[in-house]
């Protein structure tokens, strides 16, 4: 059989024309596909912010933030209390240590303790937070006799967000210079004197965001305090054992599966403070900082869900 | 020298907690796991016994007579929640990256990543109102029985489709709250693969999304794996959201889809306060052993991704 030399050229035209137009069709199938799959967590996620904020605001008050819960009614001023008190604690449990295993990290690295440290750290992390509330439980509340309690709550919470100060303090630390180390070591200063007068001080803004995510980490949990703080209606009288205390998600998931209407007004009030005070923190951190600042000094993998 | 040990000593009380919580839940469980053996994890019944009954003694243990506690329901349930989880989410997540990394221009592309980052910073608990609220009766009253009509011939996914509690809507609660985070972190790794091989690919002929799916999905697969392990971790250890859309059924094999289920972490917040009514203190102890079943194997499942995106990230900075 014979072709045309016209013949041939054209059926060739034909065939790439055939396959580009393939290859253009598979490649917009393939965009629209993953364009769908970020529409989709788009959406997801403003529907989630517009069902928060929406009757949040509807549910929003001046009495909920001056009065206390009464029943499933009231306010949810001895929550908000609760929920800084605990948070507060946490923190400030959890920064010495955090802080400490943190420099460790990044200022001796060197040896065999310092993987070590960051392998417990990154097992911490996937702990899941009902095993450490249930520890605290069993330790704390029920062993050690503190009952449900502000140091109980405080210590799960602190148990949480350590290896967060740890991460973010040990990938601040690893911004600074090393000429910096290198010239105040040549001066004469100690391991001390260039960690905590040069290094820190240079990190310090990454430092604090990273204690700030912290706060907001525990201030978003629930899991860990159930059975550690409890829930009380009434304001906190400063007892560190032996008091319960109430906290903002404690509202939320067991007011709203109450029938009355003034609970559900409590429970979307209280997700509103929550997810405002969380997403406020993130993207502050995210706009005094550069890019480079807030979740994304974390690997990302190392974000636990509050 | 003295600064550095105390750092050291400091770090090591702070991270060591991980030790002591394994070792403690391990010695609170002791009397449980003698009692209940393997069936703890191959049996399908919890039963805290006759609440009011003289406690009998079984394997040198005081316990409630027709007390038995067995969790194959909660393992079944964590297990096929996390797997559903894992089927909608990895293949969203990895079409997330794909268009975050090349799919839009560089303007956009910090700030719509971080859009998507915050929906991991959602505490779980507003996730589970939402779930409560919302996502219930839509799938519930419209999404279900039209699956179930329409996609009845497969299986498990026919039959009675309940009233929105269950496996479905818990598997796809728990996927928003995991994609993020495999999104970022595969973004992050196809943003920093090498131009080389962008160019390439580019360079053979290759048009951008070829590009994406030959040459750099390929690349960063190691990644993929590593980060859809996390997830999997993490799906596994979630408490409220699923606390609040499974159901919470007890003693109970899913049949389909729809069906309500527990899972471990969900099952350890819903049935404390009735555990705590056994005077002999086992109920609380089987619920220990519980805590630890969970918290090793998220340390297993953690410490396997963890090592995978160890050497992954030895390997790139080796090329870089």
């Amino acid at each position: 059989m014979e072709f045309s030399v016209a013949e041939i050229q054209e059926a060739g035209v034909r065939n790439v024309s055939g396959r580009g137009l393939r290859r253009r069709l598979f490649d917009y199938l393939g965009w629209g596909l993953c364009a769908l799959a970020f529409l989709l967590l788009g959406s997801a996620m403003m529907w989630i912010l517009v069902v928060v904020f929406m009757r949040g605001v509807s549910a929003l008050n001046f009495s909920v933030i001056t009065h206390v819960t009464v029943g499933t009614g009231g306010g949810l001023l001895n929550a908000i209390e609760g929920t800084l008190v605990l948070a507060l604690g946490g923190i400030a449990l959890a920064a010495p240590p955090g802080l400490a295993a943190g420099i460790y990290l990044a200022e001796f690295d060197r040896g065999r303790l310092a993987p070590t440290i960051r392998f417990m750290a990154d097992v911490l992390v996937g702990v899941p937070s009902i095993v450490i509330g249930y520890f605290g439980y069993v330790t704390m509340v029920v062993a050690l006799g503190w009952k449900f309690s502000v140091a109980a709550g405080s210590v799960a919470l602190a148990i949480i967000s350590l290896p967060y100060i740890c991460r973010t303090t040990e990938m601040a630390l690893r911004q600074v210079p090393r000429a910096l180390r290198e010239a105040a070591y040549a001066l004469g200063a100690g391991d001390g004197r260039v960690t905590m007068g040069i290094c820190v001080p240079a990190a310090l803004p990454g430092i604090l965001t990273g204690i700030l995510l912290a706060l907001a980490i525990s201030v978003g949990e629930t899991a860990p305090l159930i059975y550690t703080a409890g829930w009380s209606s009434y304001l906190w009288t400063g007892h560190f054992t032996n008091e319960p205390i109430g906290y903002l998600t404690y509202v939320i998931w067991s007011f709203i599966t109450e029938p009355f209407e003034s609970a559900h007004a409590l429970a979307y009030a209280a997700a509103f403070f929550v997810t405002l005070f969380v997403l406020v923190i993130s993207i502050l951190t995210r706009m005094v900082l550069d890019e480079n600042a807030g979740w994304r000094r974390l690997r990302p993998w190392e974000r636990r869900k509050a | 020298m003295k600064f550095r040990r105390f750092t050291a000593l400091l770090a090591c009380l702070g991270v060591g907690i991980v030790v002591v919580i394994v070792s403690f839940l391990a010695i609170y469980a002791w009397p449980a796991i003698r009692l209940n053996g393997w069936g703890f994890l191959f049996d399908n019944s919890w039963n805290l016994g006759q609440l009011y009954g003289t406690p009998i003694t079984v394997h040198g243990q005081q316990i409630l007579p027709g007390a038995h506690y067995g969790i194959l329901f909660l393992i079944v349930g964590t297990l096929l929640s996390t797997l559903i989880a894992l089927t909608i989410a990895v293949p969203v997540g990895v079409g997330a990256a794909l268009f975050l990394a090349e799919g839009m221009p560089p303007f956009f592309r910090s700030w719509l990543s971080f859009f998507v980052e915050l929906l991991a910073a959602i505490p779980s608990v507003v996730f589970g109102l939402w779930g409560y609220v919302v996502v219930i009766p839509f799938l519930g009253h419209h999404l279900f029985p039209f699956m179930a009509s329409w996609l009845g011939f497969i299986p498990f996914f026919g039959g009675s489709t309940g009233s929105g509690y269950g496996l479905l809507t818990a598997g796809f609660v728990l996927a928003l709250m995991i994609v993020p985070l495999i999104a970022a972190t595969l973004r992050d790794a196809l943003v920093s693969q090498p131009a080389a091989l962008r160019e390439a690919a580019v360079a053979l002929g290759a048009s951008r999304f070829e590009t994406m799916r030959t040459v750099l999905l390929p690349a960063t697969r190691r990644v993929l794996i590593g980060s859809s392990i996390l997830a999997t971790g993490r799906a596994l250890g979630e408490t409220m959201a699923v606390l609040m859309v499974s159901g919470n059924a007890l003693n109970y094999l899913p049949h389909n889809i729809y069906t309500p289920i527990s899972t471990m972490a969900s099952f350890i917040v819903s049935q404390l306060d009735s555990a705590l009514q056994d005077p002999t203190g086992m109920a609380v102890r089987s619920l220990a052993e519980v805590a630890l079943v969970l918290c090793m194997i998220s340390i297993v499942v953690n410490g396997f991704a963890r090592l995978l995106l160890y050497y992954e990230g030895r390997q790139r900075a080796r090329l870089a």
